[in-house]
């Protein structure tokens, strides 16, 4: 019973009506893996192949076979090293990527030592991997290669269940299960037959991806499309908020992540700007990474110079802004489409409904709303160099895992194999661990609650609540509509009213368990926002300008801020509090050039 | 953003418990309406554009559509499975086709 399918929602008449209605499922296992998305697959994989009795459970939220980053597909695998360059040079690259760092040195490291060995295990499984003239893999940048990706999802979810994983699809998990200060598995809703699960393990790895949906994203406006975001908008930053809210230690926050991407229908824009050379033009047809950022290193310029590039044009008038696509030959356009469609397939119906041939006119491009995404840029858990969170027991891989940016899919990848390593080796000699009833019951009283409040009860929904958060940190916590720009006074403000919203979790009702999964959501979310907007008050410099902008402290501050921003918040009173931690460097260099 | 469902071809992906564009969404986003079996999307401000439901729907009953407010009348993008491969036909809103096939896994 592998791969356990769920079944139609429960109809209102037969959701439970009281907190005693509610079916709670107890389940023993050695390894639990919240979220089997891109990492979580490889942490079964990998588990399994150690110690084929080790028993591995998946607690997946949508269902494994499309669910997460991958759901659509993807076109490319963006780290993958080549023959004459070692795990080094791609350390080296992405310290210079992000700026020269700080970033976490020993987990690039050992994440680029075994990223190669991951993409191959993905071509091994049937991931078309495409080639050159000479049969060799073909790289579209430095370091990317190209795919046809469109069933990149399903080959990973089928070798998890292969493995021999139980995978428990339509189980959104809300709460770790601790003994003392260890984690000692971890509970979710039903969002189809409404059961509590509960799950005991002698190890959990966290690799529910990234958080969306914080900001309000531009699209959001006066249209119907409130998820229409680059990242994966049901990863909510779940999986972050269930440790915060334990005492994990949370890092670099305020490195968001935030793209260009095409304008109106969020798409990729390295597919066409490093995939096929297409120079960001604006509104004078001024190639922008050459005439204004050529000090910065042009087109090579660190990422987030050029994901705020064309951000900058339109504040200062010359938006709107291209990705330059005039001109391509037939044969390179059909590619460019075949990309989007194995990623973004609705990219090119957005250009059909537009009447538009990118031959013929550019593809406008914008910034994206900010994400919290520790595969993409540094948000996550700080964790050990076996993926161990400040929480022992509770590993962490993926977009979940904090300093070490730049891992995308080959990077998932291999994390999540190197926390399976770690989670082995930690749960040796382990007993099972002892139920703990009154956990149970309290985080049954917590999730359920909106439920149970009645048809009648005046109160707010799931999606008020997301939205008013999505506004306050669009406008108050560098979002999108303010050229992602905050100060120490728009934070406080921000502060306030996330306090304000925790206050009113107590109004939030749900119909039905969709919405239900949808409040726990929104409360995720909050409790997320609260940390994000702790790392962006302590930071008072300007690092990675459109990541993090302090509009009061426009500068870098090597003497005080070349380091690390942490936060963890007290269990029992929910007061956060930020510290800072060192930065070493390891690789020896020039931290802010790649010289390759 | 939304799918929208042809109630011609949808028949509910009757006698599954579990229809195949339920079972496919990211978001827990399709539902099948029992007492028509025809599915519908339960919060289409909430969808991702990702068309995995599209693609498993087994009747192809399933379109996406760009909002109006973000895309104009009408263009149309539909895949169609095979073992191997994946077919792509889009029209333009001016009644352009293009067709896209390629190979898109190795092992089967
Ligand atoms: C549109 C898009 C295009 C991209 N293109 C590329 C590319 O071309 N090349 C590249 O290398 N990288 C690309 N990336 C990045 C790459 O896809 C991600 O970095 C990587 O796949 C993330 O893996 P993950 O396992 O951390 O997260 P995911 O794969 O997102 O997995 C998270 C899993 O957790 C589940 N989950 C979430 N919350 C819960 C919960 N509460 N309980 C249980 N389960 C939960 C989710 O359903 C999901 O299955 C792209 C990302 C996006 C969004
Ligand atoms: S998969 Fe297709 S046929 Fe089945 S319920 Fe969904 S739309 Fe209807
Ligand atoms: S397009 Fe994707 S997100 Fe939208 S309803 Fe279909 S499967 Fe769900």
């Amino acid at each position: 019973m592998p791969n356990i399918s769920a079944k139609r929602a429960l109809q209102p008449e037969q959701l439970p009506k009281s907190m005693e209605e509610v079916q709670v499922v107890n389940i023993e296992t050695d390894l639990l893996i919240i979220g089997g998305g891109n990492a979580g697959c490889f942490v079964a994989v990998e588990a399994r192949k150690l110690n084929p009795e080790i028993r591995v459970a998946i607690m997946e939220k949508g269902e494994i076979m499309r669910s997460g980053a991958c759901s659509a597909g993807m076109d490319a695998i963006n780290t993958y090293i080549p023959e004459g360059k070692t795990p080094e040079d791609l350390v080296q690259w992405s310290r210079a990527q992000v700026g020269g760092g700080p970033l976490r040195e020993d987990l690039a490291l050992s994440n680029a030592e075994e990223l190669n060995e991951a993409v191959d295990d993905l071509e091994r499984w049937g991931l078309p991997v495409l080639k050159d003239e000479n049969g060799k893999t073909k790289y579209r940048g430095k370091w990317d290669i190209s795919i046809h990706g469109e069933q990149l999802k399903p080959i990973m979810a089928e070798k998890a269940i292969e493995a021999g994983a139980d995978v428990y699809n339509r189980v959104a998990g809300t709460g770790l299960l601790m003994e003392g200060d260890r984690c000692v598995g971890a509970m979710g809703l039903g969002v189809r037959d409404g059961k509590l699960y509960v799950f005991s393990a002698k190890a959990v790895v966290n690799s529910t991806g990234g958080a969306g949906t914080l900001y309000k994203s531009y699209t959001a406006d006066s249209t119907d499309c409130g998820a229409q975001i680059w990242m994966c908008p049901y990863c909510v930053g779940t999986g972050y908020a269930m440790g915060f809210r334990k005492g994990a230690e949370l890092s670099s926050l305020e490195q968001r992540w935030v793209a260009t991407r095409t304008k109106d229908f969020c798409g990729p824009v390295d597919t066409i700007s490093v995939g096929y050379k297409a120079p960001i033009i604006n509104c004078k047809g001024e190639k922008i990474m050459q005439q204004r950022y050529a000090h910065l290193g042009g087109d090579a310029a660190p990422r987030f110079i050029r994901a705020n590039a064309p951000m900058n044009e339109w504040l200062e008038g010359r938006g709107p802004t291209y990705c330059d696509t005039r001109g391509l030959d037939d044969a390179t356009n059909w590619q460019m489409m075949c990309d989007y469609l194995n990623e973004r397939p609705t990219f090119v119906l957005f250009l059909a409904a537009r009447g538009q041939d990118p031959v013929k006119e550019p593809i406008e491009i914008f910034g994206s709303d900010p994400y919290i995404m520790g595969g993409h840029t540094m948000g996550g858990f700080w964790v050990d160099i076996d993926r161990m969170t400040t929480i022992p027991g509770l590993f962490a891989a993926g977009e979940t895992a904090g300093g070490n940016p730049n891992k995308f899919v080959g990077g998932c990848a291999a994390e999540g194999k190197i926390a399976a390593r770690g989670a082995w080796k930690y749960m040796q000699g382990m007993a099972q661990p002892a139920l703990d009833e009154q956990q149970v019951a309290a985080e049954k009283e917590r999730i359920y609650a909106p439920l149970m409040r009645g048809g009648d009860f005046d109160g707010v929904s799931p999606r008020e609540m997301k939205e008013r958060l999505q506004r306050l940190m669009d406008e108050y916590a560098g979002g999108y509509s303010q050229f992602y720009r905050t100060n120490e006074e728009r934070l406080d403000y921000a502060l306030k009213h996330i306090k304000m919203l925790q206050d009113q979790f107590r109004f939030l009702k749900a119909a039905d368990l969709h919405e239900l999964m949808q409040a726990n959501e929104t409360m995720d979310r909050v409790d997320v926002a609260e940390a994000v907007v702790h790392h962006l008050k302590a930071r008072k410099e300007t690092r990675w300008a459109g990541w993090q902008t302090r509009a009061d402290y426009p500068e870098r501050d090597d003497v005080n801020f070349d380091c690390f921003v942490e936060t963890v918040r007290d269990p029992k009173t929910g007061e956060v509090r930020a510290f800072t931690r060192p930065y070493e460097q390891i690789v020896p260099g020039d931290r802010y050039n790649y010289p390759g | 953003m939304p799918p929208r469902i042809n109630p011609d071809k949808c028949n509910g992906c009757e006698g599954l418990a579990e229809s195949k564009c339920e079972e496919a969404c990211p978001g827990d986003l399709m539902a099948v309406d029992e007492t028509v079996m025809k599915a519908y999307c339960r919060s289409t401000n909430d969808c991702w554009d990702c068309m995995s439901c599209t693609k498993a729907c087994p009747r192809n009953a399933i379109e996406q559509r760009i909002p109006y407010q973000l895309g104009y009348h009408k263009a149309t993008l539909k895949p169609f499975m095979s073992k191997n491969t994946i077919t792509w036909k889009c029209k333009d809103i001016y009644g352009n086709e293009k067709v896209y096939k390629y190979r898109n896994r190795m092992d089967k």
